[in-house]
Order: structure tokens, then C-alpha cells, then sequence
């Protein structure tokens, strides 16, 4: 390794640097509460369902779970491993990619082998 | 060669390779390796049109003749076409975007043991009397029942084998990703580079399918369970379509890379940009993204069902118009071009036509109802040789003699170059245009042998006669290569003299760090827009001289490769022998030990100084080049 090379940022660097992660730092608690949020609506729907209250059939269940389970993957995905800063291009690429197949051949696989 | 390295004894010398995770050692290693299968595979071939020279021949017995085939298929597109396609890219593509090596050098190591020791592992099958001999598709059906060992040695030395693959790939993803120069923007990359990288992320997707169908298979065989057996409630069905997902991806990964190469042969010798690069590249992406989308044209006869049937009938015929594209910018390529025939030329301009045939057969088997009489007849054979043979292998003779004085610093025979493209491009049609006939009149694929009297005597006699002058074709070139290495006449940067991409603006063959400084990249073929401006280096730097940091090499990939090797023989015997079994895990253990090595020790690689480098610099404008 060369000799470790020390950068000192400048006032202006330190400012805009702070307030970037203070920023960062206030949308990472909001998105973990909402995701706190929606785990325990999950939680709700669920117990309500089993308490048979009026309304909350399977039909409306099961769905509401899955797509609170997408929301809570794309926020994982975003918030928390940095999807949406810059950079993350080609692995989004990469990523949305690999969902597409792996979601085009087993919908071809329950049409034509085990139709 | 540096003349330190031939003052050195065997072996250090073997050591050295063994250690070395250099991208250029490597890919020579990829291509010595390839080289080797190449041979095989294509022994077995002569066997097989030696078998089926005569009608009611017996030269081999009919069990012999379904291990020749299987092993011919297998090795040729696992063990030789995709190595050797490997060891352009290691060594080429690093070069073309400017970068030191790849980014993974010691995981690059480890592909090729991985590779190797997987194609080792398969064809010992030869010497234990136990052959894989289902084919190289091995439908389960078949590969379930088939006795001994044979089908355990397909599968687990494809897994090897395969695993080595898909390191590769990511790690030429990550380098193209991370790795290029400044001013190497996505749309200034040379076409072989942008090739290999839809290669890469086509075998990033392709490979994870085949490593599960391989592990379904070796569970169904060695541990008993039943994935593809129906009696049990698995599905037979469900390896096809797992080997074609995987299967028709291969074969673009195949194609796409003999694209590059002939990208990059057209402009050199036509001495003009590329015709239609943003076409090109967009096509090249867009045969990726199709050929995942068309992997039941291989099960037509299935009984996949009419619907499912017209849809990839479709889908298959829609890959026909990127192609096209691409057939069309070369011709407008060479069109106008001040064209110079050297021997790649030559090849690149056979391609064309063979391949076109071979796209074109592909269009006729992708129309299903038409497949119905096309399928596992002769005329698959000749259409699959056809794109394989008049595509890849083209390209790959082509790239060898094109990158040979780029890689070992001596220019190839061009006489005899243009021998063995007579030869082999004479042969090649000789051999495979018949077999179109052959299937319409009615003879099917992987028979040992056929009746007499049913009009097809001498069109297999004609068929293995072009074998024989292919086979002639390949042997002078390894005469040509013999002399050119015994001669030993050293060449410049720019042997062809119309170079227009990084790689020939640095030594042949370039110093173990490439790049003496970073070079800055200002266009598309920036070494030709540097020369037409007068700058008869073809380089602009982008820093100064600094000190580089270099890897050290490693054993450790090959020991890793070796506990595996030996885990696949204890997997193979678990069941009737008592070492079986702990053979297995002391492989396993094996290989994490070695691998838990590599984490715990830190190794931080070294730095050439800049005193070393502006010496070699010094030497080389001296001309003392040794
Ligand atoms: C326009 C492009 C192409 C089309 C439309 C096409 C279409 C097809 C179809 C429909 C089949 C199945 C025929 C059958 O078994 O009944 C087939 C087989 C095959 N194709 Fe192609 N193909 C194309 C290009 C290629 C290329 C570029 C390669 C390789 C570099 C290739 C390699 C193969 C192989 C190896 C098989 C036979 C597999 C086997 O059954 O063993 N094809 N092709
Ligand atoms: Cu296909």
C-alpha cells in the first residue's frame, strides 16, 4: 500500500458535508419507522384476521402483505443499501434484470409444465 | 519473453504459471488449455465421420459411439470454444479499455484451475471405461438410466467446470464496469470489449440455471433423490427446460465474443471506423436480452402446446433482425474501405456467408411446424455446425493469428495462415453443407451407423472427406505456430500496422503491467485518432509516471480447484464404497481451508517503482527489446 495520503476538507467541504448527512441520518430514521409501521399493520391485519374480525377476509389480507413485503424490499433496498444514490446505476441494472427473468420463466414454467 | 524468464529452469518456470494471476499468463493459460480440448474434441470428431464414412460400419461398437459424441459435444463448447474465447478476452480485454489486469486477478486464477480441473475431471472418464453417453444435452430421462459412472463424471465436472465460467464472468463485468481508462466512456469501448461484457452478464444469468439442473442431476443420481424420475412425482421435462435456459443463452455467449473479434478484424483491415457502432452495440445488447426469451425452440416436439409453441416460434425469429443488423455494418464496413487481405481478413470474410447460412437454417427450425420435420434429423447438425464452426471457430482461428504477435511478440506464416484457411474453410462446407440434405432425406442425428441402400452413402462419404481437410487445416497451423516460434523474428507494437485500439499502442508482448502511465482515451479507435493527428506513439497519458501497485501471484486457487477435484470422486463413490464418504468432506474441508488461507493472511500485493519502469521505458526506445 502507498503511505496513507491525508485530505483535509476545507470549511465549505465540513459544512456541506454535515448537512448532507444530516440529511441522510433524518431520512434513514423516517424510513425505518415507516417500515416499523407498516410491520406492525402487517401484524394487526393479521391477528385481526385470525380474530375473525368483520372485513378482513384472506382476500384483503394476503395481498396487503405482499405488498407491504415489496414496499419494505424497495426501501431496504434504496434507504439502507444506498440504491438511490448516485452510482448504483449498472447494479439496478444488473438487478431489475435478474427480477425480470426470475420472474418471466417460472410464469412460463406454471403455464407450460405444470399447466 | 524477458531473458531472465529462459535462463530460468523448468521448474521455476512451471511454478510460475501455476502461481500466476497475471491477466495475460492467464490467458494464455486459457488458451494452452482450450488448445488442448480443441485437439481431443476434434479427435473424437474424426472418429465419429470415420465410423460413419460407410454404411453397416462397425469401427466402434454403438456404445462407444454415443460416449464419442457425447464427449465430442461437451468438450467442444465447454472444455475448448468458451476457454479459448476466455483467453481472448483476459488477455485482449484488459488491454482495450486501458486497464493493469482484471479486477479480481487472484478470482480469475481460480476460474481457470476451476475450469480445468473440471475438463481434467470429465475426461477421465475415458481412462475408468465409464463415459457420460447421453448426449451433451443429457436428458434426464436417458442420463437417469444410463448405468456405471459415466453421467456422475457430466455432471460433476461440468459443475466444476462451469463454477470457473461464472467467476470469469462477473470478474470481466466488474473490470469493464470499474476499470477503464478516463475518457473510456461506455460508447468508446472497442467492440470486442463491449461484446465480452454482454457475454459476461449473459453468463451471470445463464450459469446459476445450469449449476441447479447439474446439482437436480447429481442428486437424482447419487442421492437418491427424484427430481426429474415422474414414478416419484418429479418432472423429466423439467431438465430440458433448465438446460435450455441455460442452452441457448451458451450459445449466444459462444457467438458474441466471435462478433467482438470480427468487429474489431473488419475495421483493422478496412481501415475505417466501424459502420453503425451505436447499432452495434445496441444489437449486441438486445441478442443478449432475446436469447433469454427462446429456449423452448430446442423442445417444439415436446408437446409444449400450440400457444406456447407460436410464441417462442416469434420471440426466435425476432433474434434474426439484431443479426441482421450486425451482418449489414460489416458489409457497409468493408464497403469503400482500402481493404488489406491478411489472413484474419480472410477469415472474417468467410464468416459472413457461413454464418448467414447458419442464421438463416436457424429461421427455418424456429417456424415450429417446420421444426416438427427438421428436429433431430441432420439438418440440426448442420445447422448448429454451421453458426459453431463457421462462427466461433472462424473467429477464434481468425483471433489467434490476428492477437498471436500481440500475445507472443512473432508474427505468424501468412502463407501458411492462408494454407489452413483453404483447408479448413473448403473442409468446413465440404463436411456440413451435405448434412442439410442428409436430414431431409431422413437421417437422424446420433446414430452409430445407417442401412444400405437409403441414398445416403455418399453424402456421409463426402461429409467425412471435409472432416479429413479440416482436420489437415488445423495441423499446419500448428506447424505454422511451431516455425514462427523456433524462428522467433521479434515484432513492434503494431505488427498489422492499422491498429486503432489500446492494445496495439503498448509492446508486444506488453510489459507485465501493461501501461507504463494511464493512457487517456479521446474517442472511439483512440489510437488511430492519435496517429492521424501526428502522434506516432498512439498514446496520450493520463498521469505521470508513478509507482504501480502489483498482486502477488497464489497457489492457493489451484489447491482450492484440487479439493474440489477430489470431493467430486467421494460424491461419485459414496454409495458403494466406505471412503466414498469421507473422501467427500476431506475434498470440502479441503477447499475451505484453503480458502479460509487466503482470508486470514493479508497479502498486499507489491509496487514496481518508478525508477524500474522509466528504466524499461529507456530500454525499449533503445530498441532493446529481448
Ligand atoms: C438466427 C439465429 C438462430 C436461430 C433462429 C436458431 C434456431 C435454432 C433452433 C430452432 C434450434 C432447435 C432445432 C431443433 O432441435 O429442432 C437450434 C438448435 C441449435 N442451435 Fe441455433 N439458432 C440460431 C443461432 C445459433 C447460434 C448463433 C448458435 C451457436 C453459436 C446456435 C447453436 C445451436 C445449437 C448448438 C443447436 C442444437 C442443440 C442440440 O439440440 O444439440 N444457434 N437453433
Ligand atoms: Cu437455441
Amino acid at each position: 500500500m502507498a503511505e496513507v495520503e491525508m485530505y483535509k476538507r476545507t470549511p465549505i467541504e465540513q459544512d456541506l458535508f454535515v448537512r448532507r448527512s444530516k440529511e441522510t441520518m433524518r431520512g434513514q430514521v423516517m424510513m425505518f419507522s415507516l417500515m416499523i409501521f407498516m410491520t406492525l399493520v402487517s401484524f394487526t391485519f393479521v391477528v385481526a384476521y385470525q380474530q375473525g374480525v368483520e372485513g378482513f377476509t384472506k382476500y384483503l389480507v394476503i395481498p396487503v402483505l405482499f405488498l407491504f413485503a415489496a414496499v419494505q424490499v424497495g426501501l431496504q433496498l434504496y434507504y439502507f443499501m444506498h440504491m438511490k444514490d448516485k452510482g448504483h446505476g449498472i447494479p439496478q441494472m444488473f438487478m431489475f434484470t435478474g427480477v425480470v427473468f426470475a420472474f418471466l420463466i417460472p410464469l412460463t414454467f406454471v403455464t407450460i409444465v405444470w399447466w | 519473453m524477458s531473458s531472465v524468464a529462459q535462463k530460468r529452469g523448468f521448474g521455476a518456470a512451471l511454478w510460475d504459471w501455476m502461481t500466476t494471476v497475471d491477466h495475460k499468463k492467464i490467458g494464455i493459460l486459457y488458451l494452452i488449455g482450450g488448445g488442448f480440448f480443441f485437439v481431443v474434441g476434434g479427435i473424437e470428431a474424426m472418429i465419429i465421420r470415420l465410423q460413419l464414412l460407410k454404411p453397416n460400419n462397425d469401427l466402434v461398437s454403438a456404445g462407444l459411439f454415443n460416449d464419442l459424441i457425447t464427449m465430442h459435444g461437451t468438450t467442444m463448447i465447454f472444455l475448448a470454444a468458451m476457454p479459448i474465447l476466455f483467453g481472448f478476452m483476459n488477455y485482449i480485454m484488459p488491454l482495450q479499455i486501458g486497464a493493469r489486469d482484471v479486477a479480481f486477478p487472484f478470482i480469475n486464477s481460480l476460474g481457470f484451475w476451476m475450469f480445468f480441473l473440471g475438463g481434467v475431471f470429465l475426461n477421465v472418464s475415458w481412462f475408468f471405461g465409464q463415459v457420460p453417453d447421453a448426449g451433451w444435452t443429457s436428458y434426464a430421462s436417458l442420463s437417469l438410466a444410463s448405468p456405471g459412472h459415466g453421467i456422475d463424471f457430466y455432471a460433476i465436472g461440468l459443475q466444476i467446470a462451469g463454477g470457473g465460467t461464472l467467476m470469469g464472468g462477473i470478474n470481466f463485468l466488474v473490470t469493464i464496469i470499474n476499470m477503464r481508462a478516463p475518457g473510456m466512456t461506455y460508447m468508446r469501448m472497442p467492440l470486442f470489449t463491449w461484446t465480452t461484457f454482454v457475454a459476461s452478464a449473459m453468463i451471470l444469468f445463464a450459469f446459476p440455471p445450469l449449476t441447479v439442473g447439474l446439482f437436480f442431476l447429481t442428486f437424482d443420481r447419487m442421492f437418491d433423490a427424484n427430481f426429474f424420475d415422474h414414478q416419484m412425482g418429479g418432472n423429466t421435462i423439467i431438465w430440458e427446460h433448465i438446460f435450455w435456459i441455460f442452452g441457448h443463452p451458451e450459445v449466444y455467449i459462444l457467438i458474441l465474443p466471435a462478433f467482438g473479434i470480427f468487429s474489431e478484424i473488419f475495421s483493422i483491415f478496412s481501415r475505417k471506423r466501424l459502420f453503425g457502432y451505436p447499432a452495434m452495440v445496441f444489437a449486441t445488447v438486445l441478442i443478449g436480452f432475446l436469447g433469454f426469451m427462446v429456449w423452448a425452440h430446442h423442445m417444439f416436439t415436446v408437446g409444449l402446446g400450440p400457444t406456447a409453441n407460436a410464441i417462442f416460434a416469434v420471440a426466435t425469429m425476432a433474434i434474426a433482425v439484431p443479426t441482421g443488423v450486425k451482418i449489414f455494418n460489416w458489409l457497409l464496413t468493408i464497403w469503400g474501405g482500402s481493404i488489406v487481405m491478411t489472413t484474419p481478413m480472410l477469415y472474417a470474410l468467410g464468416f459472413i456467408p457461413s454464418f448467414v447460412m447458419g442464421g438463416v437454417t436457424g429461421v427455418m427450425q424456429g417456424a415450429a411446424p417446420l421444426d416438427y420435420q427438421l428436429h433431430d434429423s441432420y439438418f440440426i447438425v448442420a445447422h448448429f455446425h454451421y453458426v459453431i464452426v463457421g462462427g466461433v471457430v472462424l473467429a477464434i482461428l481468425a483471433g489467434v493469428h490476428l492477437y498471436w504477435p500481440k500475445m507472443f511478440g512473432t508474427m505468424l506464416s501468412e502463407t501458411l495462415g492462408k494454407i489452413t484457411f483453404v483447408f479448413f474453410f473448403v473442409g468446413f462446407h465440404c463436411t456440413f453443407l451435405i448434412q442439410h440434405w442428409l436430414g431431409f432425406w431422413g437421417m437422424p442425428r446420433r446414430v452409430w451407423t445407417y442401412m444400405d441402400g437409403q441414398g445416403w452413402n455418399t453424402a456421409n462419404l463426402i461429409s467425412s472427406i471435409g472432416a479429413l481437410l479440416m482436420a489437415i487445416g488445423v495441423i499446419v497451423m500448428v506447424i505454422n505456430i511451431i516455425m514462427t516460434t523456433v524462428k522467433n523474428v521479434r515484432v513492434g507494437n503494431d505488427p498489422w500496422g492499422d491498429g486503432r485500439t489500446l492494445e496495439w499502442a503498448i509492446p508486444s508482448p506488453p510489459p507485465f503491467y501493461n501501461f507504463t502511465q494511464t493512457p487517456l482515451v479521446r474517442g472511439l479507435d483512440t489510437v488511430w485518432i492519435e496517429k492521424q493527428e501526428g502522434n506516432a506513439t498512439g498514446l496520450t497519458f493520463a498521469e505521470p509516471i508513478t509507482d504501480i501497485h502489483m498482486p502477488h501471484g497464489s497457489i492457493i486457487p489451484f489447491f482450492m480447484t484440487v479439493g474440489l477435484f477430489i470431493a467430486g470422486f467421494g460424491a461419485m463413490y459414496h454409495q458403494e464404497t466406505s471412503w466414498g464418504l469421507p473422501l467427500l468432506i476431506f475434498g470440502l474441508a479441503w477447499t475451505f481451508v484453503s480458502m479460509a488461507m487466503r482470508s486470514l493472511k493479508d497479502d498486499l500485493g507489491y509496487h514496481v517503482t518508478k525508477e524500474e519502469i522509466q528504466a524499461d521505458i529507456n530500454n525499449a526506445s533503445k530498441g532493446g527489446q529481448n
